[in-house]
């Protein structure tokens, strides 16, 4: 299928069905960026990503066990947010129980829970060989050869995903651009906190098997760090964040579909990427350009 | 525990030691610093200056793929101050900005181009392959005595080794000056002490240490041997030069015991096959961890959470 | 009025410290605007002005802690790279992670760090200085301390036990007197007239007002920009203080530190 094909979603119900479901997760993925950057937590996301992977491979293994080929992407899915929840609950506990500063558990959880998401792999691997193909398919995405039923379950995630942002999209839009306010208004900015969290896992989770968990952190933060370089004010940020992602992803996903060898993950960021470099140099205000041409007048004025 | 160890296990778990030993002294400064996920961002972005060093001189040897790699650390370093100032933007999102944009920028060519012929793939790289290093020349204990047998050693060894000496030399050398601007980093510029070329210099030993290990146990375990180690000797002590002495003591033990867990645990479980050892040894030093969160003497927190 | 006491009078050789210019700006915001300052040697100065003036940053231009836009420094006659042995910085407390693993010794130590170097060992009189210097501000006993545990008062009061084994001839500080009790107040002020004594010089960035007369000799006014220097006598005046604080001070506060005249 030609990528134009792919684009104007003439290639085929799954690839079209895995675009759509894309954009709609990209744009979520962006909108619930804005408010994971400003409340300064981006790399914990990267460590609930890291940490979906002991829960995947526990969930294919007890699938398994039950009898079932181990496939069904729900339950892996299911077991992802578990060990998820558990790995953002230790870095909560670590970094308010004792006195390591909260880099260090984002960064321990991160490494540890990979690192025993790998040892499950390689425990799959000898007990079944051939079987566990499909679960690599996690770590950086993989939409060639999707099946329907999975191509649903995407699309039908991002729209959940997007949903639960809009409707969660005042109290959140008060807690990272005004948290005084918000804590002002009675509204509990721990419970807060803990949803933004939740939102960040869902994006996650329904991202594993387009973007790949070591990824998946780059949708959330890219765009939103794109459209701050853009503008200060929340309602355009969320739009502008939200935005770079949705096409970010739909573009990724025509691009990964049409032409070979490009796995969707990795396409998905670089683009986002590069619309961030672009941003970085022409946008008016915070831009580099637009920066050097105001440092060089307050030189020439003041010096 | 003969032959049989000696060329498959000793060099493995020799290696481990060595990396885990190697990340715990750049890591110790880097966790006081609070620049613990620097080694997040190095790890990941190695790959693309691996994958570009080999398409560039066409050959995996050492020397072109270490060039690639300090390289590309070295950029993405430059890379993530430029994100952090000009877009103002705060740290944590700055590296993720630029080791997720670099690491795609690995696979993506690494997938397009014809690395068949090589053992180059995304798997290696985030897992290692320290089962794989093993010394088939040795035929027992007595090989380590033995010249010819020493000159079959896994190269990876002497490399790490090299390394980690490297590591214990400048920490003995920069001590003071690095202790002095952690603590305060105001008053040590006043002292004439080059701050920003010394913590630049910190990332780069860092950056040295995970392009060196990075061939053996891949990008986890060092992340993991970077921050679980030295985190876990901050809980258990309050003087410095102790708290290094307790992140040497527990990244060699979790390298061990992950190694032995890994290697000899499904056997003892009934199983045939090993699992990852760096999976294996990451869990470990998560394991001491945990342990010192719940019984180190030092894990209280004094004050409010800084800033 | 501006007594315009600085370049005309003292030449930069007799100065310990003479800024021209400085000028230091955070991103496209000026906060320090082409500030002339020549110190009086030998005296104690205090830096005066409100919050956000640029005080802190005036200092820190001086010593290179942050970049400058425009300006020049002189330290005793010499360009700042060459005479840093003469100098002794005590930063604001705030800015240093407390948590770090230092005992009280440990960081007083710090500030003989340029006569040992990297690798020398501390020899028996160095040693028997660092104790001599925490004996002079009453921390003798709080050697083996965790820096942690430590109050506020006793903090500053290792911050100058540091400067202090520096044996500098210029000290600079940096709102010694925030946050401290009262005795510890009494007893640092104590160690900085000694010091005076002793023919070094003091610049301290000061936020008490009230104390200003009753601690210092000289003062410099800044609110961005210079608005006077001289002495604490002529300069410390009425006029001076409103054009520093805009107008923001009461008139009873203002009284009352004329009163004190």
């Amino acid at each position: 299928m030609s990528f134009l094909a792919a684009l104007s979603l003439q290639a085929g119900y799954n690839a079209a069905l895995v675009a759509v479901g894309a954009a709609m997760l990209g744009f979520a993925a962006g909108a619930v960026g804005t408010f994971l950057t400003l409340r300064k937590r981006a790399l914990v996301a990267d460590a609930l990503a890291h940490a979906t992977l002991p829960g995947v491979a526990l969930a294919f293994l007890a699938m398994v066990a039950l009898g079932g080929d181990g496939r069904s992407l729900i339950g892996l899915l299911a077991g992802s947010a578990l060990s998820a929840g558990l790995g953002l609950w230790l870095i909560e506990a670590m970094a308010r129980r004792t006195r390591l500063p909260e880099d260090a558990a984002i960064g321990a959880v991160l490494s540890v829970f990979f690192g025993a998401g790998v040892v499950l792999l390689t425990v799959i691997q000898t007990l079944s060989a051939g079987r566990q193909a499909g679960l690599e398919g996690f770590l950086l995405g993989s939409t060639a050869g999707m099946l329907w039923q999975d191509a649903v379950v995407i699309a039908a995630g991002g729209a959940v995903a997007l949903c639960a942002t809009y409707v969660l999209r005042r109290p959140l839009q008060l807690l990272a651009f005004d948290p005084q306010q918000a804590a002002a208004l009675g509204y509990d900015l721990r419970r807060l906190d803990l949803a933004l969290m939740a939102l960040v896992m869902a994006v996650t989770v329904i991202g594993l098997k387009l973007v790949g968990l070591v990824l998946i952190v780059a949708l959330l933060i890219i765009p939103a760090v794109t459209a701050r370089l853009w503008s200060n004010r929340s309602g355009r940020m969320i739009w502008l964040a939200g935005g770079i992602g949705a096409l970010s992803a739909y573009v990724g996903a025509a691009l990964s579909a049409s032409v070979a060898d490009v796995p969707t993950g990795p396409i998905m960021v670089l683009i986002a990427a590069a619309v961030f470099a672009v941003s970085l140099l022409v946008a008016p205000q915070r831009g580099i350009l637009a920066g050097a041409i105001r440092r060089a007048r307050l030189r020439r004025d003041w010096a | 525990m003969g032959a049989e160890f000696v060329q498959f296990s000793l060099t493995p778990m020799l290696i481990g030691v060595l990396v885990a030993m190697a990340c715990a002294l750049p890591g110790s400064f880097l966790l006081l610093r609070r620049q613990a996920l620097i080694g997040d961002a190095i790890s990941h972005v190695v790959l693309p200056g691996i994958v570009v060093a080999f398409l560039i001189t066409g050959s995996t040897a050492t020397l072109p793929v270490l060039a690639g790699a300090m390289a590309a650390a070295v950029l993405a370093v430059v890379l993530i101050e430029a994100v952090k100032r000009l877009g103002r933007i705060e740290p944590g999102a700055a590296m993720g900005v630029v080791f997720t944009a670099m690491f795609a920028a690995g696979v993506l060519i690494l997938e397009r181009s014809d690395t068949s012929g090589v053992h180059l793939d995304v798997e290696h790289a985030l897992m290692g392959n320290l089962e794989s290093l093993i010394w088939l020349d040795a035929v027992g204990w007595g090989s380590l005595t033995d010249g010819a047998a020493l000159a079959g050693l896994p190269p990876e060894l002497l490399r790490m080794a090299v390394v980690t000496a490297g590591m214990a030399v400048l920490t003995v050398l920069f001590w003071r000056p690095l202790k002095i601007s952690t603590f305060d980093e105001g008053f040590a510029v006043g002292l004439g002490i080059p701050t920003q070329l010394l913590g630049f210099g910190l990332v780069i030993a860092a950056a040295v240490v995970a392009v060196a290990a990075f061939d053996a146990v891949g990008s986890i375990l060092v992340i993991a041997m970077f921050i679980c180690p030295p985190a876990a000797a901050r809980l258990m002590t309050d003087v410095l030069g102790r708290q290094v002495g307790w992140s040497l003591g527990f990244g060699a033990a979790s390298a061990i015991i992950g190694y032995v867990l890994a290697g000899y645990g499904p056997l003892w479980l009934g199983a045939a096959d090993a699992v990852s050892a760096a999976g294996m040894m990451a869990v470990a030093s998560g394991g001491f961890l945990g342990l010192a969160c719940l019984f180190g003497p030092r894990r209280a927190r004094l004050g409010q959470e800084r800033g | 009025m501006d007594t315009g006491v600085g370049l005309a009078v003292l030449k930069p050789a007799d100065s310990p410290l003479t800024l021209t210019g400085i000028t230091v700006a955070y991103g496209e915001k000026p906060v320090v605007l082409a500030v002339d300052a020549a110190f009086e040697p030998r005296a104690m100065t205090a830096i005066i002005g409100p919050n956000g003036a640029g005080k802190s940053t005036l200092l820190k231009a001086a010593l290179g802690i942050v970049p400058r836009l425009a300006g020049a420094v002189t330290v005793f006659g010499q360009p700042l790279a060459a005479a840093r042995s003469r100098i002794a910085y005590v930063p604001q407390r705030a800015s240093v992670d407390w948590d770090f693993p230092a005992t009280v010794l440990d960081v007083v130590r710090m500030g003989m760090y340029r006569q040992v170097g990297l690798l020398r060992r501390f020899t028996p009189a160095q040693k028997a200085r660092t104790r001599a210097c925490l004996d002079r501000v009453g921390m003798e006993a709080f050697a083996d301390r965790q820096i942690g545990q430590l109050s506020g008062g006793q903090q500053q009061r290792v911050f100058l036990a540091r400067a202090l084994a520096q044996a500098a001839d210029l000290y600079l500080l940096d709102e010694p007197f925030a946050g401290v009790d009262a005795a510890t107040e009494r007893a640092l002020v104590d160690v900085l007239k000694t010091l005076k004594a002793e023919g070094r010089t003091i610049v301290a960035v000061h936020h008490d007002l009230a104390t200003v007369r009753d601690y210092f000799d000289e003062v410099l006014l800044i609110n961005q920009r210079r608005i006077a220097m001289g002495p604490v006598g002529t300069t410390f005046n009425r006029v001076n203080l409103q054009t520093t604080y805009g107008g923001r001070l009461g008139a009873a506060q203002v009284a009352e530190i004329e009163a004190q005249a």
